[in-house]
């Protein structure tokens, strides 16, 4: 292959290259049951520092993706707190990751509803994207390894997480 | 008395003329508008321009602007305080530093390297034309046989 070949074929696999980089970067494909659940670090919505899944391995963690701008959320709210109340502990929590909302909304939010359980911030988004979620609220039950084990788009009431959630939970609080 | 009217007046063209520079002072730094702000910055739930965003979430972002407007920010300001909150993403051109420079250089680099390749190509296909031919102008003629096999097919024609 002549010099000038070569280079029109790497011309292409650049080009080539470049528009799979952009579609992999688009597209997102939802975590799955079964599959370990993404845990980057993301700053603390209150007290400042940073926070991530990871910190919580070995309880069960239910991730609620939500933003104060959400009205479904805003009806949710209430029962993750009751949900937490009653199960929260060294076993299980609910971590709330606040998305693609403005820090003073979110916290303003957080003091309405009363909320106790951890909260992170995801300003850009970026953590919603690695879950493949497509709007708010979205809810992701994790195992103490890591391990996604529920899933479900749009809000959750007091009897779905009775159902679906309360089953896979040790019968202890603590 | 002529004195003190000089002296008044003397306050009186100073203070025109302190007036007069007033509004260039404040000119250095204009205050951001909405509008203006809008059309630069994404709605990053929606996909699109703020300024065509109708979302819940566009809405809490453009009372943001506003807020910050009213506290007398400049628009570079308000841009750094959204991308504070929604990252670099919020932006709807991308910055002209970093990796996002590149969003910028490339086509430009792409143009210059294609023209350059393009004049190489016109220069190499001139050149090719002008290697035969008479007086080096022209495609090449038929040759030997063939050239006489032309001159008696004009004739036989009266071409």
């Amino acid at each position: 292959m002549s010099v000038r070949s070569s280079i029109a074929v790497l011309a292409v696999l650049a080009l080539v290259g470049l528009l799979v980089y952009g579609l992999v970067q688009k597209g997102s494909s939802r975590v799955a049951v079964g599959e370990q659940a993404p845990s980057a670090s993301l700053p603390r919505l209150e007290g400042g520092g940073d926070g991530s899944l990871a910190q919580y391995k070995g309880r069960w963690v239910l991730v609620n993706f939500w933003a104060s701008w959400c009205i479904p959320c805003k009806q949710e709210a209430p029962t993750l707190e009751e949900f937490q109340q009653q199960h929260g502990g060294t076993k299980f929590t609910v971590l709330g990751i606040d998305t693609r909302d403005l820090t003073d909304d979110g916290r303003s939010f957080t003091q309405q509803y009363g909320l106790s359980y951890p909260q992170l911030r995801d300003g850009d988004g970026s953590a919603a994207h690695s879950y493949g979620t497509t709007g708010v609220p979205e809810n992701f039950l994790v195992d103490p390894n890591g391990i996604v084990r529920w899933e479900t788009p749009g809000p959750v009431d007091e009897q779905y997480l009775r159902e679906q959630v309360e089953p896979f939970l040790p019968q202890e609080k603590s | 008395m002529k004195a003190a009217s000089r002296t008044v007046g003397l306050v009186i063209a100073m203070a025109t003329l302190l007036l007069a520079f007033a509004p260039s002072a404040s000119a250095a730094a204009p205050r951001a508008s909405l509008i203006e702000i809008e059309k630069e910055v994404m709605c990053p739930v929606c996909g699109t321009l703020l300024q065509l965003a109708e979302s819940p979430q566009a809405m809490r972002e453009k009372a943001f602007v506003r807020q910050l407007i009213a506290e007398g920010k400049t628009g570079a300001q308000v841009k750094d305080a959204l991308v504070a909150e929604y990252g670099d993403a919020v932006l709807a051109l991308p910055k002209g530093s970093g990796f996002s420079l590149s969003a910028y250089v490339v086509p430009i680099v792409a143009f210059i390297v294609a023209a350059i390749a393009l004049a190489f190509g016109v220069m190499r296909w001139r050149r090719a034309g002008s290697g035969g031919g008479r007086g080096g102008r022209g495609p090449a003629g038929p040759k030997g046989e063939d050239a006489d096999r032309l001159d008696a097919d004009l004739a036989r024609y009266d071409l």
